[in-house]
């Protein structure tokens, strides 16, 4: 893990939603850098700005002010066609909540898997093969690819999401909610492939409601609040000694299995300071 | 943050008197000519509170929905027994549940948008349950309602009274319903999944009310859950649930460290690994 060689670098970011008096600052001046080879969980309540802020740096909304860097090329300006361009050479991928919304329901699970491939410009056989020794790194089986995503459970449809995501070997990986959805078994499958990943070659920015889900897996925890960054650093540090007052209300109301009647005071008081 | 309202804090009588007896409670689908849960079993006195955890499809709101009386047309207990205050529920008339239902026992669920009508304001909501329930006079209902959305902590109990659901957030909404739950002073509140869709800061907050309510008022709880931590934060015995079955049942402390179940060893790893547990545990 090195941060001389950022792949991803943003800085003081700004995105507003809607026009004149229903103008609405959506991000305030957020900056985040996202080494090689690293994890960052990026946090923050419904509303907080969380996937605005991945939809910034994918070029899927404008921002109105700010600075993106994407593996050292500089995305700013960018055209539709060059974050088109960018897209398809797959240097950054993304995965959904929701697989079944991401997938192609009318495709195979390997028509899905070698499509980036194919669209970069890989021959078909090449491209299956390719495929193949992803599916073990997310723990699926070759019995599968034939399927429809309709026919595979949600953590199988999650799993075959973040292999997609892979096929193209991209430098970052955006994850927005990816195991919100999944149910305890299958929670615990996905977030065991993204701790595997953590020695490859990729970069995860993993962006969830849940810090619980988060505290496991990320390096480094950047926390949002109402449309900006409140706190950022490794994980341990944010975990245990927090800054922000909104942090450590998060912390602090995060269910953990030590009975927390013991804390219910200081969330009371961490609230109205928060709210005052 | 506001306190209970002073008149609203009723010592509850210590009792060992059992509000709420499930005894093997079986239940049936008659479509697809199956039992769905295989047996449970679980006592509430005045201030317990007990837990059930499992995934979608365990059988936990449908043990919730026979309590209640509110079981989906083609379901039906098929065994065992379920006895709300002393009173076994399978003879009770139509007219008895509706005496029962909200001021005997009352429940929460997890959308609570879809419990309110959303053209009428909330507090008129809260003060017709209580009118029904208590025969109150229009401005004694009105009192009482706003009475209550001060006791769950909502800030301006005035302003939420006139506001309709569209207006407010998914953790005020949850204030609203667990308000019209308690409106007639219930003896057991079921709370299915009931902080399931919030935000953790918002969650923490309705489960430390629901916390607040039972140790002021005597309330006994059935909290119902998908998240093991959820229901240790509450419940003085948890139930874990698997495909029907009751896997794990025990006092919360012994069953959080003596687990015996696979699959509840397998909740607690959730949390230990992933978890902030595992940070926690250096303090």
């Amino acid at each position: 893990m090195s941060t001389d060689n950022p792949v991803l670098t943003v800085t003081d970011l700004e995105v507003h939603y809607g026009a004149r008096r229903r103008r609405r600052q959506a991000l305030n001046g957020v900056s985040l850098e996202v080494g090689r080879g690293e994890v960052v969980g990026l946090i923050g309540e419904t509303g907080s700005g969380k996937s605005t802020f991945a939809r910034a740096v994918l070029g899927l909304v404008p921002f109105s002010r700010g600075q993106v860097l994407i593996d050292g090329e500089d995305v700013t300006g960018h055209s539709q066609r060059k974050w088109r361009e960018l897209r398809r050479r797959g240097v950054i991928q993304y995965v959904f909540q929701d697989p079944l919304r991401s997938l192609d329901p009318d495709a195979t699970i390997e028509d899905s898997l070698v499509e980036p491939l194919l669209i970069r410009g890989d021959s078909r056989a090449d491209a299956v093969a390719r495929i193949r020794p992803l599916l073990s790194r997310v723990h699926l089986d070759d019995e599968l690819l034939p399927r429809l995503p309709g026919e595979l459970s949600g953590g199988q449809r999650q799993r075959v999401a973040v292999a997609r995501a892979l096929v193209t070997e991209p430098a970052l990986i955006i994850l927005d909610e990816p195991v919100s959805a999944l149910d305890s078994a299958n929670r615990v499958g996905v977030l065991e492939i993204l701790k595997e990943l953590r020695s490859a070659e990729v970069s995860l920015v993993f962006i969830s409601h849940d810090l619980g889900s988060v505290a496991g897996v990320a390096d480094r925890i950047a926390v949002m609040y109402q449309g900006q960054l409140v706190e950022n650093g490794p994980a341990r540090d944010v975990i245990t000694a927090p800054q922000h007052v909104y942090t450590r209300l998060l912390i602090g109301s995060a269910p953990t299995l030590r009975s927390a009647a013991a804390n219910r005071s200081e969330r009371a008081a961490l609230r109205a300071l928060l709210h005052a | 943050m506001t306190t209970l309202s002073e008149q609203r804090v009723v010592a509850p009588p210590v009792t060992d008197e059992v509000v709420l007896a499930v005894h093997d409670v079986r239940i049936y689908d008659q479509v697809n000519d199956r039992e769905i849960v295989h047996g449970i079993s679980f006592q509430l006195t005045p201030g317990k509170v007990v837990g059930i955890v499992g995934e979608s499809g365990s059988g936990k709101t449908l043990t919730c929905r026979a309590a209640l009386g509110i079981l989906p047309e083609h379901f039906a207990v098929s065994g065992g027994q379920i006895d709300i205050t002393g009173r076994n529920i399978a003879q009770l008339t139509p007219a008895e549940w509706t005496d029962l239902r909200g001021a005997t026992i009352s429940a929460v669920f997890q959308d609570p948008a879809s419990y309110l009508n959303p053209s009428i304001r909330v507090g008129s909501q809260i003060a017709e349950v209580i009118r029904v329930k208590t025969r109150a006079s229009r401005r004694q209902a009105r009192h009482r309602a706003l009475e209550l959305l001060a006791l769950v902590h909502l800030r301006d109990p005035a302003l939420v009274y006139d506001q309709y659901t569209f207006e407010l957030s998914g953790g005020m909404l949850q204030r609203v319903l667990i308000a019209t739950a308690i409106a007639a002073d219930p003896t057991v509140l079921i709370a299915d999944e009931a902080t399931t869709a919030l935000d953790v800061t918002v969650q923490a907050e309705i489960l430390d009310l629901l916390a607040d309510l039972q140790e002021r008022t005597g309330l006994a709880l059935l909290v119902v859950s998908h998240d093991l931590a959820v229901v240790a934060q509450l419940c003085d015995e948890v139930l874990v649930m698997r495909e029907g079955h009751v896997v794990e049942q025990g006092p919360t402390t012994e069953v959080l460290q003596h687990p015996r179940h696979e699959y509840t060893r397998m909740l607690i790893a959730e949390h230990e690994q992933y978890g902030l547990d595992r940070y926690l545990d250096e303090h």
